[in-house]
């Protein structure tokens, strides 16, 4: 480096780097990253597959072929924790991606105090999401937190109600949480998309007597659709993947009732040394999320071409 | 005109901003409140809004409950900070090269980056866990720093590329025809200019690293002294009882750094992040 910052005038430092091609110049900045990912990322990757045919714990390795498949495609148990696994994901995407709108909406009306606003609506993406979940792990108590108390004084419960001890109430106190980490995001993109918009349309629109709601559904959500299917699509990937907001509140249970495909992996590979086992899972999660990505590509395509976007 | 509105949208609009904010900041709110409270007191069922004992002895008490909690948040420093450097110092050039140069293989080689996004930590935690032990990392500080470089590094580039790209070419240009060398130009003309995107890029670095350490810490970690703040308040739990008031208190100390960052930068940390996703 140091001999490559001589002064642009003298020439013979420059003849030899200048006739260096874009090309190699290209891979040379590109290759310590590639690197460091080929090593932290790719080569466990590849492990995770190799493993994935082997019973593996911590006494050593025996190759066994597909038998970690087959049990897994006989698993009852397993093929439930699949379809909860997209179910929460569809569940806390759709959410996240209805509460970003109206919350991008709301920040974009011309009102006053909006930028204190809009800061405000920020602290649970910046913040570690596991010290957000030990408040909501505090909220949820059945004893001591606001919601239950609040339920109490209304009457809307005789006793304390413990929102974590039982499975559907415990499920859809995770997607709350789960809602409550990622809105922020989604509501910040949308909000910059929607500032994007040029004003020329609305005014037109409002010219010709168009009403707010009609320039929402007509120019606002055309306009900003990109980003709502990227957002979404980025959404359902950190969902699927989502592993500290479960684990903290509730370790994927009560009974299994909130353990997804990563919760499950992290118990059978970390919690038992499986990592056999936990590797055929780990495999599983990785080309369904990919299957379900080309997918969604294969209809964001469609969807872009109807709305004349590149 | 088109943007005024009628008092009845007004307290709408107030309305709904109300209730989408006290959703977000109720659990901010609840952690305070509870860091307020006295133990006995917390435990006090049902539940009371407000109580005449509120004290910030908490605030005191937990550097005592859990000695080691100002090297968690020190730790929780010292890792975010140091996968921030690492991260930019392999994002840099790689950003660089993705929005200006041409060269073979650039687009697959993209892709495979923004892929890396769809595995988060826990799919490869198995093979981590080994190949991090046969460099002999486990429970160092590296073992939490190394995984962090990795998976941020694919969005640290998809940032700072799209910033790289609204950076005149001419000027790059103009310095290449006067015979300045390609590492000469990147140094010397480019990064002098995207000064202000390099950090929103590293602050958005930053904020990831530290919220995404709890998981590399619980698995890679044993060593207790070196522990990062989010798994260090677990601590709280598993004494004989449950300081909750504490556990809360160190909590929101422990969140105040990187607050404070974001309330600072917050304004071109928020345009920054968003312009690769708005197309002018």
């Amino acid at each position: 480096m140091a001999e490559l910052s001589a002064q642009a005038s003298q020439p013979a430092a420059d003849a030899r780097s200048r006739s260096m091609s874009e090309g190699l110049f290209g891979w040379l900045l590109v290759a310590p990253a590639m690197i460091f990912i080929a090593v932290i990322v790719a080569w466990p990757l590849a492990e995770t597959i190799r493993l994935s045919f082997m019973e593996a714990g911590l006494g050593g390795e025996k190759f066994v072929g597909l038998e970690n498949y087959e049990d897994l495609a006989d698993s009852r148990k397993f093929h439930q924790t699949v379809v909860r696994t997209f179910y929460w994901m569809f569940l806390s995407v759709g959410i996240k991606l209805v509460m970003g709108l109206i919350g991008a909406t709301l920040l974009n009306a011309a009102v006053p105090g909006r930028a204190l606003f809009r800061v405000l609506v920020m602290p649970p993406w910046v913040i570690p999401m596991a010290i957000g979940c030990i408040g909501w792990l505090w909220l949820y108590n059945g004893y001591f937190g606001v919601l239950s108390g609040v339920m109490m004084k209304l009457g809307i419960t005789d006793g304390p109600f413990e929102f974590l001890a039982y499975k559907s109430s415990a499920f859809y106190s995770a997607v709350v949480t789960d809602v409550w980490v990622g809105t922020p995001m989604v509501t910040l993109f949308f909000l910059a998309a929607m500032q994007g918009v040029s004003r020329d349309l609305y005014e037109a629109a409002w010219v010709d007597g168009a009403g707010r709601w009609y320039r929402f559904r007509r120019i606002t959500i055309p306009q900003i659709m990109p980003v709502i299917v990227s957002m979404a699509l980025l959404s359902a990937i950190f969902t699927f993947n989502s592993f500290e907001i479960i684990w903290i509140l509730t370790e994927g249970g009560p009974r299994g009732a909130t353990t997804t495909l990563i919760i499950d992996t992290y118990k059978v590979a970390i919690g038992n040394y499986k990592f056999g086992e936990g590797a055929a899972r780990a495999v599983i999660i990785v080309v369904l999320l990919a299957a379900f990505s080309l997918i969604y590509l294969f209809f964001l395509n469609k969807i872009n071409k109807r709305y004349g976007v590149k | 005109m088109m943007d005024r509105y009628s008092k009845l949208q007004m307290v709408g609009i107030y309305a709904a901003l109300a209730v989408f904010l006290t959703f977000i900041l109720l659990p901010f709110f609840e952690m305070f409140m509870a860091s307020l409270r006295p133990l006995e007191h917390l435990f006090r069922s049902p539940y009371q809004f407000w109580s005449d004992d509120f004290s910030f002895q908490a605030y005191k008490d937990m550097w005592v409950t859990v000695p080691l909690l100002g090297r968690y948040i020190f730790n929780s420093i010292f890792i975010a900070t140091s996968v921030t450097l690492i991260t930019m110092f392999f994002v840099v050039p790689a950003a660089y090269a993705y929005a200006r140069l041409q060269f073979p293989f650039k687009n697959i080689t993209l892709g495979i980056f923004l892929g890396v996004n769809m595995f988060t930590g826990a799919v490869l935690l198995i093979p981590l866990y080994r190949v991090l032990r046969t460099m002999g990392l486990l429970n160092t500080y590296w073992a939490m720093i190394v995984p962090g470089v990795a998976f941020l590094i694919p969005t640290g580039i998809w940032l700072l590329r799209s910033y790289l790209e609204k950076i005149p070419r001419e000027l790059e240009e103009a310095a290449f025809v006067d015979g300045a060398s390609r590492m000469y130009t990147l140094r010397r003309v480019v990064l002098p200019l995207a000064v202000p995107g390099l950090i929103v890029v590293s602050v958005a670095v930053f904020i990831g690293a530290y919220a995404q350490q709890f998981l590399f810490a619980i698995t890679f970690n044993q060593t207790r002294e070196l522990q990062p703040l989010p798994a260090g308040l677990f601590e709280f739990i598993g004494y004989q009882s449950v300081t909750w008031n504490e556990m809360m208190a160190a909590a929101l100390v422990g969140v105040l750094p990187v607050m404070l960052i974001f309330l600072f930068l917050q304004k071109y940390l928020v345009a920054g992040l968003t312009a690769g996703a708005v197309k002018e």
